[in-house]
C-alpha cells in the first residue's frame, strides 16, 4: 500500500491468482507417496454476495462442469455466510483442478474475484481422517488442514504434509493464517 | 482482464487530499511561525510532538485500556474468531489481536499503529444488538479502518491541533516571563496564531475523519460483499446511541473519534463538528454499492 493510498483511504480489494491451482496434481502424488489417498474431491469456497449477480454466474459454472458425466457437482452453504461448490472426479486430480479454475474463473471474470476465499483439494489421511489442501487466492499459497473430531486439528500431520508438498506447491509461510476451516464438504 | 466490481469514489478521494493538503500548508505555515518568533517554543513542539508519537505508538494497548478491553483467545470467542479469520483472509491482512470490552453501549473500534500491530474491539452490548451478519458487517468496517491505516493518518493530521491546543493553554506561563520587548511581541503572534491554527486544524481533522468514515464504510461493504448489513447495523446502533442519556456517553468523548458509531447525542454536535458522518449519507453511499454489487 503506497503512501498516496494512505493519504486517500483507498485500500483496493486483493485480487485473486487462480494459475495456481494447477500445481496441484504434482502435490498429489508427493503426499500419494507417503501414505494418503487422493479422494477424488475438491471444492470452492466464495462469499454469499447481495443480490443475484453473483448466483447467476455460479449457475454457469456448475453447468460447465457438468458437461461432463464424470463429474458430480453439489452447493451447500456454511454458518459463515459463505457458498461452497465441491466438484467430485474419482482418480482424476487433474480433471479436478481444471474443473475448480473454471469454477473460480468463471466467478473472477463475472467481477467476484474479491470474493472467492479458498479452494480445497481432499486427502485421505493413512488414519483414515481427510486432509484438505487448502489453497489461498488473495495469498496464492497452500496450506494443510487436517480435522480431528471434536473442532480439533491434528497439527502434527498438518506440518509433516507442509514438508512434504513444500517442493510442489508455495506454501503459506505465516501459521496464522492457516484458517481452521470447520464444516467444509468433505472435511469432517 | 477480469472486470471489477469494485469502484473507488473519486469524489472522495479528492475531498479527503484535499483536506489533507490544507492541513500539511497548515502544518509548514504553523511551523515557519514559531522558528520566526519563536525560540523557546520549539521545546513545546519536542513535548506535544513525543506525546503524539506516544499515543500513536501505543495506540493499541493505550485504546484497549482505556475501555477496559480484555482481549479475547479464539476458545473463549470462537464464533467472533472465525469471522474475523474469515474477513482476513478474503482482505489479505494479517489478523488483529481481538477484545472485548464490557459495556452496554453498543459500539466496536479498530486501534493500532500498523496492521501488524492493531486490535479491534467490540463492546458486549453490540454483541448482543446485532445478529451475526450485521455484526460481520461492522467488523469489516473496522478491518478497513485497519486497512487503511486510519490511525496513523489521523494521529498525524491532529497532532497540529494539539500542538496549537497546548500552545494557546499553556503559553501565558511559558512566554508571560520573557522580560524584553520583543519575545513579549513574538509571544503574542504565537499566541494568536496558535488560536487560529486550532480552529483551523480542529475543523479540517474532523472533516478528514468523517472521509476516513465513508471510506472505511465502502470498503468493509465491498470485504464481506453485503453492504445492507452494515447499513442496517448503523441503523439499529444509531437509533440506540440517540435514545440513550449523554451523561453515561460523556465518558468515553476521548476515543470517539475511532469508534463505529459517534458516543454523542447527535443533536448536541452540529455536522461540521462531527466524527462522523450523518446517518443519511453512510446509509445512501452503502445503498449504491448494493445496486453495483447487483449488476449483471
Amino acid at each position: 500500500m503506497g503512501f498516496l493510498d494512505a493519504i486517500l483511504g483507498r485500500s483496493k480489494p486483493p485480487q485473486a491468482d487462480l494459475d495456481v491451482l494447477f500445481q496441484v496434481p504434482q502435490a498429489v502424488l508427493s503426499l500419494e507417496a507417503h501414505g494418503f489417498t487422493f479422494s477424488g474431491s475438491g471444492a470452492v469456497c466464495f462469499r454469499d454476495v447481495e443480490g443475484t449477480a453473483d448466483n447467476a454466474s455460479v449457475d454457469e459454472a456448475e453447468q460447465l462442469v457438468r458437461l461432463d458425466a464424470t463429474a458430480t457437482v453439489e452447493r451447500s452453504d456454511d454458518d459463515f455466510g459463505f457458498h461452497w461448490l465441491s466438484v467430485t472426479r474419482p482418480g482424476d486430480a487433474p480433471g479436478l483442478c481444471t474443473d475448480l479454475h473454471a469454477v473460480n474463473s468463471g466467478l473472477a471474470d463475472a467481477g467476484f474475484s474479491s470474493a472467492l476465499l479458498c479452494s480445497t483439494v481432499v486427502m485421505t489421511r493413512p488414519d483414515g481422517g481427510p486432509l484438505g489442501l487448502v489453497y489461498l487466492f488473495k495469498r496464492g499459497t497452500f496450506y494443510p488442514f487436517a480435522p480431528l473430531a471434536g473442532q480439533k486439528r491434528d497439527n502434527a500431520v498438518e506440518l509433516q504434509v507442509r514438508g512434504v508438498v513444500a517442493n510442489d506447491v508455495p506454501v503459506e509461510s505465516d501459521l496464522s493464517r492457516w484458517l481452521a476451516l470447520w464444516g467444509a464438504p468433505h472435511l469432517t | 482482464m477480469a472486470r471489477s466490481r469494485f469502484r473507488s469514489d473519486r469524489g472522495l478521494q479528492l475531498r479527503m487530499g484535499g483536506v489533507s493538503f490544507g492541513l500539511g500548508l497548515l502544518y509548514v505555515a504553523f511551523g515557519a511561525v514559531l522558528i520566526y518568533a519563536s525560540g523557546s517554543a520549539i521545546i513545546g513542539f519536542v513535548i506535544v510532538a513525543g506525546m503524539a508519537w506516544g499515543q500513536w505508538y501505543f495506540s493499541d494497548t493505550l485504546a484497549l485500556k482505556s475501555m477496559r478491553a480484555k482481549v479475547v483467545e479464539p476458545h473463549q470467542a470462537p464464533e467472533l474468531h472465525a469471522m474475523i479469520d474469515r474477513l482476513c483472509a478474503l482482505a489479505d491482512m494479517p489478523k488483529p489481536r481481538v477484545a472485548v470490552a464490557v459495556t452496554d453501549l453498543p459500539n466496536a473500534f479498530a486501534t493500532g499503529r500498523t496492521p501488524n500491530h492493531s486490535a479491534v474491539c467490540v463492546t458486549t452490548g453490540i454483541l448482543q444488538r446485532l445478529d451475526a451478519d450485521e455484526l460481520e458487517g461492522v467488523l469489516a468496517h473496522e478491518l478497513a479502518h485497519v486497512a487503511n491505516r486510519d490511525v496513523t493518518v489521523m494521529t498525524v493530521a491532529s497532532t497540529l491541533g494539539l500542538l496549537a491546543g497546548f500552545i494557546t493553554r499553556w503559553g501565558m506561563y511559558l512566554g508571560g516571563r520573557s522580560r524584553d520587548r520583543n519575545g513579549a511581541v513574538g509571544f503574542l503572534i504565537v499566541f494568536v496564531v496558535s488560536i487560529v491554527v486550532y480552529a483551523i486544524s480542529f475543523l479540517l481533522t474532523r472533516s478528514l475523519s468523517r472521509y476516513r468514515e465513508l471510506s472505511a464504510d465502502r470498503s468493509g461493504a465491498y470485504i464481506t460483499g453485503r453492504p445492507s448489513q452494515l447499513a442496517s447495523a448503523l441503523q439499529k446502533i444509531s437509533g440506540d446511541m440517540a435514545s440513550i442519556p449523554s451523561r453515561d456517553l460523556r465518558d468515553t468523548g476521548a476515543v470517539s473519534a475511532f469508534f463505529f458509531a459517534p458516543a454523542l447525542n447527535r443533536d448536541s454536535v452540529t455536522a461540521m463538528f462531527s466524527t462522523h458522518p450523518p446517518l443519511e449519507k453512510r446509509l445512501a453511499q452503502l445503498a449504491q454499492i448494493s445496486a453495483e454489487l447487483g449488476e449483471r
